[in-house]
């Protein structure tokens, strides 16, 4: 249950302002969206946040250390994430066994075969898909096996990068679903990033609506039903949300 | 749960292990194109007439016979004798030795350097990229028979200079072709999975970039093949690969060359030898794309 607190975190590439100031705070335990249009810059504040990207100033803060100062081995036992396409998050050659292997083997850690049958289990696979490679799988089976590995190294936070948008809708629900419950079982702290309000009204406590690299505006989930959104970007993106689904209803 | 795309096979396929149903799909996939098992063909006689060549042998391959020069070919020398009365089957059969060797140490030598030095230039980039590249480049500006005839100047001429100044020339391209590869691996999602798992670069690169470059390496040694069989002979033919007495190809064409008016098969059968190997790998390098392209992955 650790919180994350992300202070002026910005980008700048020479004259180009990529994030120009972003900051928030998500509890721990809690799960936060952040919602937006293409190119808004939710996926890249999550790629700041794991260090898969460099060259960021401000300050991301999880449980009060900076995610610079932690040591790689701390980092990755802190958070993970869940890749957006489950067809190329999967090394293509490497099967579930290997995927779910590696970090066991990077980190040291001992009984590997138990371990990999209780994250197959927590996902909801069967224990012999161990010896399955990823063009053996579906896409929802494969995005299973990418929330395992996620779930191997037994980290606080997930990091999830829109898990669910590359799959079809009623395997959407199951991966949402299977993502409340290990919540509940396991007392994740989520960061959420999505383009999809239903996804975010299922699964958040609170989300950040971002324009631009901007915050606009956060809200809780229950400002959704009747937008109390306050900006107009905010009020307006969520207007037309609501009315497609009623015009998909 | 979705269990559309269960196939019956998985559970078989299981029982044996990865690598050796992906062999036999391979030699199944290479079988079936007559082009492709000409290839696998020829590269199979060559490790068979290597492994039991003095056994087929009908002659000494060194043994000197000068009453019996220049024979034509006839039953008592399959393919007629040279200007020493040496009987050309045999030497031939006894030249495969040679020639394995010589694809054989090429292969090893240069396939782990051009991967090695392909893919940490291209996963790493930034200074190292560099300095690689333009030492890559530095090789690659010279024609490689060149490269290797000034190699083989500065070392002396011998059959294992050869093979040194052969690989030599012969890893810029394929260390060029790693890390083209790496390049449109490494910022994929499983590569940035494993760096947030603390994978260092040196596991990354070894266990999931390596595995994703070596289809297209292994295709291009099997095209170079070829190349190293005629740069070989090339080098055997000036004098500067292996020295007499040695039944190297290349230089069995060399002497011959002078009788070639009169004795035409002096100079004909080893040259059937080098074409028919260098075709069969050309072949079997064209196969082996067909059947290790990505795209056709899931077949397997």
């Amino acid at each position: 249950m650790k919180p994350v607190s992300i202070d002026k975190l910005r980008i700048q590439l020479g004259s180009a302002v990529i994030l120009p100031d972003v900051s928030f705070e998500v509890n721990g335990g809690e799960c936060f969206g952040l919602i937006g249009e293409s190119g808004s810059g939710k996926s890249t504040v999550l790629r700041c946040m794991s260090l898969l990207f460099n060259s960021w100033s401000g300050d991301i803060r999880i449980d009060g250390t900076s995610v610079r100062e932690m040591s790689a081995f701390e980092r990755c036992r802190t958070f993970q994430m869940v890749f957006q396409d489950p067809y190329g998050s999967l090394h293509p050659r490497h099967s579930v066994r290997t995927t779910l292997s590696e970090p066991l083997k990077i980190h040291k850690l001992d009984n590997h075969q138990q371990r990999m049958e209780s994250a197959l289990t927590d996902v909801g696979l069967p224990v012999d898909f161990l010896d399955r490679y990823p063009h053996q799988l579906s896409g929802g089976q494969r995005q299973r096996v990418a929330i395992a590995r996620a779930l191997i190294l037994e980290p606080d936070i997930l990091l999830l990068d829109e898990p669910t948008s590359a799959l079809d809708v009623s395997v959407q629900a199951e991966i949402l679903n299977l993502l409340v419950r290990l919540r509940e079982e396991k007392g994740f702290t989520y960061l959420i990033v999505s383009h999809d309000l239903a996804v975010v009204d299922h699964m958040c406590d609170r989300f950040a609506v971002m324009q631009g690299g901007k915050i606009v505006e956060i809200l809780p989930r229950e400002a959704i039903p009747d937008n109390q959104a306050a900006m107009p970007y905010a009020k307006e993106l969520i207007a037309a949300s609501l009315k497609y689904e009623r015009t998909v209803e | 749960m979705t269990d559309l795309n269960l196939t019956p096979n998985v559970t078989q396929k299981a029982s044996k292990p990865q690598w050796l149903v992906s062999t036999q799909n391979l030699v199944l996939f290479l079988l079936k194109n007559p082009t492709s098992a000409y290839g696998l063909f020829v590269l199979a006689l060559l490790i068979i007439l290597a492994i039991i060549g003095p056994l087929l042998a009908t002659h000494d391959p060194y043994i000197q016979d000068l009453r019996n020069a220049l024979q034509a070919p006839s039953a008592e020398h399959y393919f007629g004798t040279d200007e020493l009365g040496r009987d050309i089957y045999s030497r031939l059969l006894y030249g495969t030795r040679i020639s394995l060797t010589i694809i054989g140490i090429v292969s090893v030598v240069v396939g782990p350097i051009g991967l090695t030095i392909g893919t940490v230039a291209g996963y790493l980039g930034g200074k190292v990229d560099t300095v690689l590249m333009r030492i890559t480049d530095i090789f690659l500006s010279f024609p490689s028979l060149i490269l290797s005839l000034a190699f083989v100047a500065a070392l002396g001429p011998s059959l294992y200079n050869a093979i040194i100044a052969i690989s030599l020339t012969a890893w810029p391209p394929i260390a060029r072709l790693a890390r083209a590869e790496t390049l449109t691996f490494r910022q994929t999602d499983y590569i940035a999975a494993a760096r947030l798992q603390g994978a260092s670069s040196f596991r990354i690169i070894w266990r999931s970039i390596v595995p994703m470059c070596l289809p297209s390496v292994i295709i291009r040694l099997t095209l170079n093949m070829a190349v190293v069989i005629l740069t070989a002979a090339g080098l055997g033919f000036l004098g500067l690969g292996a020295q007499p007495p040695l039944p190297e190809w290349g230089a069995m064409i060399a002497t011959g060359r002078r009788y070639m008016i009169d004795s035409w098969w002096v100079v004909t059968f080893p040259g059937i030898a080098i074409f028919c190997v260098s075709l069969g790998f050309n072949l079997l390098g064209d196969g082996l794309r067909d059947a290790l392209d990505p795209k056709q992955l899931n077949r397997r």
